[in-house]
């Protein structure tokens, strides 16, 4: 609880921070307003784009994977992905009017109705990691397709590798 | 009961968004045709006589053949093949049952089709070879358009005449098709006749459409549909295609199951954190949470009495069913033998459950007597999944796999039989038996 507190803190003065960069990097009439006015990411990231401010504009970057991959009928975090997961809390802290839609998978195996759930466990385990991190939850939506939207056909294991996901939908 | 019904729905329709859909303008046809893949070896045998036709030209049906199909797809009755009838009587005052005691037929149906204006008036007698006696005889006049219906019409008499069970060859069955991957994947609810034939589609989207279930009274279905961006429960009407979208919750809205009284639906809704149980009063839209339980609970079906549900829980760690009272409460455990057992349905007769379970070999659907707690595992493909029960509880249609494509398949209560309705083209699956229609 208040690890919470503290992170939501952390969360405002980062934000708060990455408002002020982007005024000050952009400089701009058009970059302050855009800043003021909500900062959404497109916004943010071209207005400090290629200048001075590399370092907050770190935070702003939305990480290049946007997939995570779970054990068979598990919804644990696998250590592997934790740093994909930490860049996606940044980004979302950095950027608290973006909102994310976790988007919950299973593979084929078992009955549709309960892949749902099982797709929803992992999107629900992504989002408590996130929210632990100090991302907003109103910021997270969650939607489980269960096995619909198969990322790959097939019935082999690799296949089903693939399957059992989270996928990050900005 | 109907007249219920109707208010029921006018009132659920009021309150709604009510989108109307244009059957007319995006009908699209599919024809599932049936392989049998196993015959039962106690399958009864019957002699079909060609019905004699005194029209000029041929008839557009073959009604003689689709009776002949539909009593061999029930796994209870092997048709003699066309070539080993003895002779082609059409009447039972042309019969010699000695001839048809020659060649093992226990039964005999003969019949005759003639013109009457734009209809045809058709004739057909059942015997019983053995007992040398006429069991049937019926005249039906019938549209060119309703051969079909005509010839299921009359499966349906036989049946019931021979083996006391009404016969279910004139219900309908609903299924999704899948084709497509990535953004051109395309969905479709198709409605179609028990045997594949006549698929209408009643309902296309670019997102995932699953889990139809027929009212009881056949006029409506309800489904769950992805079209607004995350998973809301619908209803359409069957034949109008007007809809109305009963839940858009946060979270899942999943597995509807209507009450055998056509007045509430059961469902599985995750709103609340995890998928729960839950039941809505359709005419007043007041929702009851069920169970409350930090595990999955999904996939409800009632009982035939109405007076209780059983649903799928992962509350000891895998999948296995749960029976509680309609009202809530308790639940009871209903499945003990292996790590998987999920989407049961009973029985008609509520004496048993149809459900899917997992061993070495895959998935497949299994029977499991409630006195008993006897599994008898019925298919042995191993992708089989979303079993739905005939209205008389002889055969179980399902959904399962075939080389890389999903298709339907069905087995008789009692395992011996099996077929398959494979697509032309795409995936088949989520089929849905609808109850008796007439």
């Amino acid at each position: 609880m208040q690890m919470k507190t503290y992170a939501k803190t952390l969360a405002v003065a980062l934000s708060l921070a990455v408002v002020a960069g982007c005024s000050s990097s952009g400089g701009t009439q058009e970059g302050d307003m855009n800043g003021t006015s909500g900062g959404t990411s497109g916004q943010g990231m071209t207005s400090g784009q290629g200048t001075s401010g590399s370092q907050m504009g770190a935070n702003e970057q939305r990480p290049s994977v946007d997939t995570i991959y779970f054990a068979f009928d598990s919804e644990e975090i696998r250590p592997e992905f934790e740093s994909v997961l930490r860049g996606h809390a940044q980004y979302l802290m950095a950027n608290p009017n973006t909102n994310v839609t976790l988007q919950g998978y299973a593979d084929e195996r078992g009955t549709r109705e309960y892949n749902l759930g099982l797709g929803e466990r992992r999107a629900q385990a992504v989002e408590q990691y996130l929210t632990v991190q100090g991302v907003s939850p109103s910021q997270i939506q969650i939607v489980s397709y269960g096995e619909e939207r198969p990322a790959v056909q097939g019935h082999t294991e690799e296949a089903y590798a693939k399957n059992r996901r989270v996928v990050f939908s900005y | 009961m109907k007249r219920w019904m109707s208010q029921g729905w006018k009132t659920l329709a009021a309150g709604w968004l009510v989108s109307l859909w244009c059957l007319a303008a995006t009908a699209q046809a599919q024809n599932l045709t049936i392989e049998i893949t196993r015959g039962s070896d106690q399958a009864t045998p019957i002699a079909i006589v060609p019905f004699e036709f005194s029209g000029q030209g041929g008839l557009p049906q073959d009604v003689a053949q689709i009776v002949s199909d539909d009593l061999e797809h029930s796994g209870q009755f092997s048709p003699l093949s066309r070539s080993s009838l003895v002779s082609l009587p059409s009447s039972s005052e042309d019969v010699f049952y000695d001839d048809w005691k020659r060649v093992d037929a226990r039964y005999l149906v003969v019949g005759k089709i003639e013109p009457q204006g734009d209809q045809y008036r058709i004739q057909y007698e059942l015997m019983d070879v053995l007992g040398g006696k006429r069991m049937l005889g019926e005249t039906l006049t019938s549209s060119s358009g309703d051969l079909r219906a005509s010839a299921h019409y009359i499966s349906d008499q036989i049946f019931e005449a021979i083996t006391g069970i009404r016969g279910a060859f004139s219900t309908r069955i609903a299924y999704v098709s899948a084709s497509g991957t990535g953004d051109n994947a395309r969905y479709a609810l198709y409605v179609a006749d028990a045997d594949g034939h006549n698929g209408q589609q009643v309902l296309s989207s670019d997102d995932p459409i699953l889990s139809p279930a027929w009212s009881p009274d056949g006029q409506k279905i309800a489904y769950v549909s992805f079209e607004s961006g995350n998973s809301a429960i619908y209803v359409q009407n069957a034949s109008t295609g007007e809809r109305v979208r009963l839940t858009s919750f946060r979270g899942i809205n999943g597995a509807p199951a209507w009450s055998p009284d056509g007045r509430k639906l059961a469902m599985s809704l995750s709103k609340d954190g995890q998928p729960e149980i839950y039941v809505m009063n359709l005419a007043t839209r007041q929702l009851t949470r069920l169970t409350t339980n930090p595990a999955i609970e999904t996939e409800p079906d009632w009982s035939p009495d109405g007076q209780s549900l059983i649903f799928t829980s992962d509350r000891s760690g895998a999948p296995q069913l749960y029976r509680m009272s309609a009202t809530g409460g308790q639940a009871e455990r209903v499945t003990f033998t292996g790590n998987y057992n999920s989407d049961g349905r009973f029985a008609p007769d509520g004496k048993s459950l149809f459900m899917v379970t997992r061993d070495d070999s895959g998935y497949h659907v299994a029977k499991q007597d409630l006195d008993t707690g006897r599994v008898t595992v019925l298919t042995d493909s191993r992708w089989d999944e979303s079993p739905s029960v005939a209205p008389n509880g002889t055969m179980v249609i399902f959904a399962t796999q075939q080389g890389a494509q999903g298709v339907l398949g069905a087995v008789s209560s009692d395992g011996r039989a099996s077929f398959r309705l494979p697509s032309a083209q795409g995936d088949v699956r989520e089929p849905a038996w609808s109850p008796f229609l007439n």
